[in-house]
């Protein structure tokens, strides 16, 4: 049963990550991404760990899509891929490339595999207690870097999308566009 | 209980998929929208470690990977509009200058 579903799960996974990848327009990829962030989040259920499971909803499918959907609604979608690709015999090299990637990667998980069996631990759980526990002493450090990495993004998104008036705005020196 | 081994082969199918994606497309919107899908794949791969070692590390380190994508999207996103108001098209090809 369990296998049944992580199969479903895994196939949504990946048939929505090869839909942002191959649709052109971006707000189709954006909403196959959704799927996708979704369907991980589904994962993490299935695992025991709801509170990743609702971080992942909340802060991906939630916040940062919605980011993404602003942005594409802005910038007019569908426009710059139109036309022939000049670079297409460099990106056709993409697919193989990619799966020799690919190889790669299975062939690590493998060696791990075959270099002993697993420690016999018990899962871990989803337990928000225990996260925290581990967010407020180990990780404490990491943890408040994070709330100045976020300040720090903001701050820099506001001199970034501020408007220029009259482009005498400092750091963007006149004269100098296109 | 499913061995954490499909967890890591899903998580590289899937990292795969993102990698080819930021080298195929061209549209910087879906470049970004790539890498948070082979990010997303990194999580999944940290958070099945993390239960095979039966400890909560993995999904500690996953929140970070979190909060850093938000900052990450937030930022570039602002880069990406800016570049869009000087010049109105958007392919990566155009952009090989650090100035604009």
């Amino acid at each position: 049963m369990a296998a049944v579903s992580f199969a479903v799960i895994a196939l949504v996974a990946v048939g929505a990550a090869l839909g942002l990848v191959l649709k052109k327009n971006p707000i189709h990829g954006a909403l196959f991404l959704v799927a996708n962030l979704g369907s991980i989040a589904a994962l993490y259920l299935m695992m025991g760990l709801e509170f990743l499971a609702f971080a992942q909803v909340i802060v991906y499918a939630g916040a940062i899509m919605v980011l993404f959907v602003f942005a594409i609604m802005v910038l007019i979608p569908g426009k710059e891929e139109t036309g022939p690709d000049p670079k297409r015999r460099y990106r056709i090299l993409a697919v193989p490339l990619g799966a020799l990637l690919l190889l790669e990667v299975i062939l690590v998980i493998a060696a791990r595999r075959a270099a002993g069996p697993p420690p016999a631990a018990a899962p871990a759980g989803g337990g928000v207690e225990a996260i925290a526990r581990l967010l407020f002493t180990d990780y404490l450090f990491p943890f408040e870097l994070t709330s100045v990495l976020l300040l720090a993004a903001m701050v820099g998104v506001l001199l970034l999308a501020r408007r220029r008036r009259g482009g005498a705005a400092p750091g963007a020196p006149e004269g100098t566009l296109e | 209980m499913i061995p954490d081994t499909w967890y890591l082969a899903l998580s590289a199918v899937l990292f795969t998929i993102g990698v080819v994606g930021v080298v195929v497309r061209r549209n910087p919107l879906v470049i970004f929208m790539s890498i948070e899908l082979a990010l997303n794949a990194a999580n999944l791969a940290l958070v099945a470690f993390g239960q095979r070692h039966g400890n909560f590390d993995g999904q500690a380190l996953v929140l970070f990977v979190m909060a850093v994508a938000a900052a990450e999207v937030a930022v570039g996103l602002a880069i990406i509009v800016a570049i869009f108001r000087v010049r109105e098209r958007l392919s990566v090809d155009d952009l090989s200058l650090l100035r604009w």
